[in-house]
């Protein structure tokens, strides 16, 4: 609990702040409603279905609260809220069984 | 009339973006505890949640910063996990591009991963929506977030470390995106630029800088992309 130099933290937290924004701003905000190219569109349908499996794969392979081991519960409460969204596409059932399994492994197993 | 179903989307989107309050909550909460840790106090915590509001690229600083990293190389990791923001602003760009400028300059900062989750989804499938009602329904749908992510930080910086590691609060967010993965496997390509992500992310996990998460989400945009044209193709000559 060793207080952070202040002055490296605000630099981390303005510098943050500011690219966080310029990378949110640069496309829909230069970009306006000039035409973009078609295979530039074409690989942006996909940007959503490549970024969040990839963000979360490693996360359910190797969980951190487990500090990387596999962990029963948690592949098992991906797999049910992978599953239960592709047969429903239902985002909130989903999410429900999935945490529902998750706790109730998390109690079984321990 | 135009007012009027503007003003619908933007209730269509804030009932699209209400479940992942589930997200904002457990999310925003462990980063105020994280933060705590960190030994940030409460306004640098607070100002870093207002300001950069991206949870993954938060964590990734504080983590880097726990292990004595030095403070360039920390912009360039918390920017580099942030990255996929630039690509969802690039890829709202055809469907809201033609706003006013100043609306597109909230609306950038209102880029976050639920928001373009759900915004993308009705505005391919609704390709007929006016430019005012993907305005409206996109900051609809990040309405039910933006207050509770940073109320939820200043309870989680209040509470400090009393939250127990029996709620596995870790695991809310790989769930809640999994959940929206699902209903996303729309066609063929979707699943083959899913697949190939999921693969390239887990090969490229020991990449330094979370670069692994680029590299893999371009492959995955890449394959995608790919799959598509052949299948047109095909179409095309069948």
């Amino acid at each position: 609990m060793t207080p952070v130099d202040p002055v490296t933290m605000w630099t981390i937290i303005i510098g943050l702040a500011i690219g966080s924004y310029a990378l949110r701003f640069t496309f829909i905000g230069l970009v306006g409603d000039r035409p973009m190219p078609p295979w530039l569109l074409r690989h942006l349908r996909y940007t959503a279905v490549a970024i969040l499996p990839a963000l979360i794969a490693p996360l359910v392979v190797w969980p951190s609260a487990t500090e990387g081991q596999p962990d029963v519960p948690r592949m098992a409460a991906a797999a049910v809220a992978l599953a239960v969204g592709l047969v429903t596409k239902n985002v909130l059932a989903a999410i429900f069984s999935g945490a529902a399994t998750l706790y109730g492994l998390l109690y079984l197993i321990g | 009339m135009a007012f009027t179903t503007s003003k619908s989307y933007f209730w269509k989107g804030f009932r699209d973006g209400t479940p992942f309050v589930f997200v904002a909550i457990p999310f925003g909460t462990l980063f105020g505890v994280f933060a705590t840790e960190a030994g940030l106090n409460i306004v640098q915590t607070m100002t870093f949640s207002a300001t950069v509001f991206a949870g993954a690229a938060q964590f990734a600083a504080l983590q880097l910063l726990q292990d004595n990293t030095p403070t360039m190389i920390i912009l360039i990791s918390a920017l580099a996990v942030n990255l996929r923001v630039a690509m969802y602003s690039a890829s709202l760009t055809p469907y809201l591009g033609a706003a006013p400028l100043w609306q597109r300059a909230c609306a950038a900062y209102l880029i976050v991963d639920q928001s373009y989750a759900s915004s993308i989804v009705r505005f391919e499938k609704e390709p007929e929506l006016t430019v005012p009602q993907r305005m409206a329904y996109f900051v609809g749908s990040v309405t039910p977030i933006t207050p509770l992510w940073i109320i939820a930080t200043y309870l989680g910086a209040v509470l400090g470390t009393q939250i127990p590691e029996s709620w596995a609060l870790d695991f809310a967010l790989p769930i809640t995106f999994l959940s929206m993965i699902g209903p996303m496997m729309r066609t063929l390509p979707h699943v083959i630029a899913a697949l190939v992500a999921i693969t390239v992310s887990l090969l490229t996990v020991a990449a330094p800088y979370n670069l692994g998460l680029l590299i893999a989400g371009c492959a995955g945009m890449m394959a995608g992309a790919q799959a598509e044209l052949l299948m047109e193709r095909r179409k095309a000559k069948a």
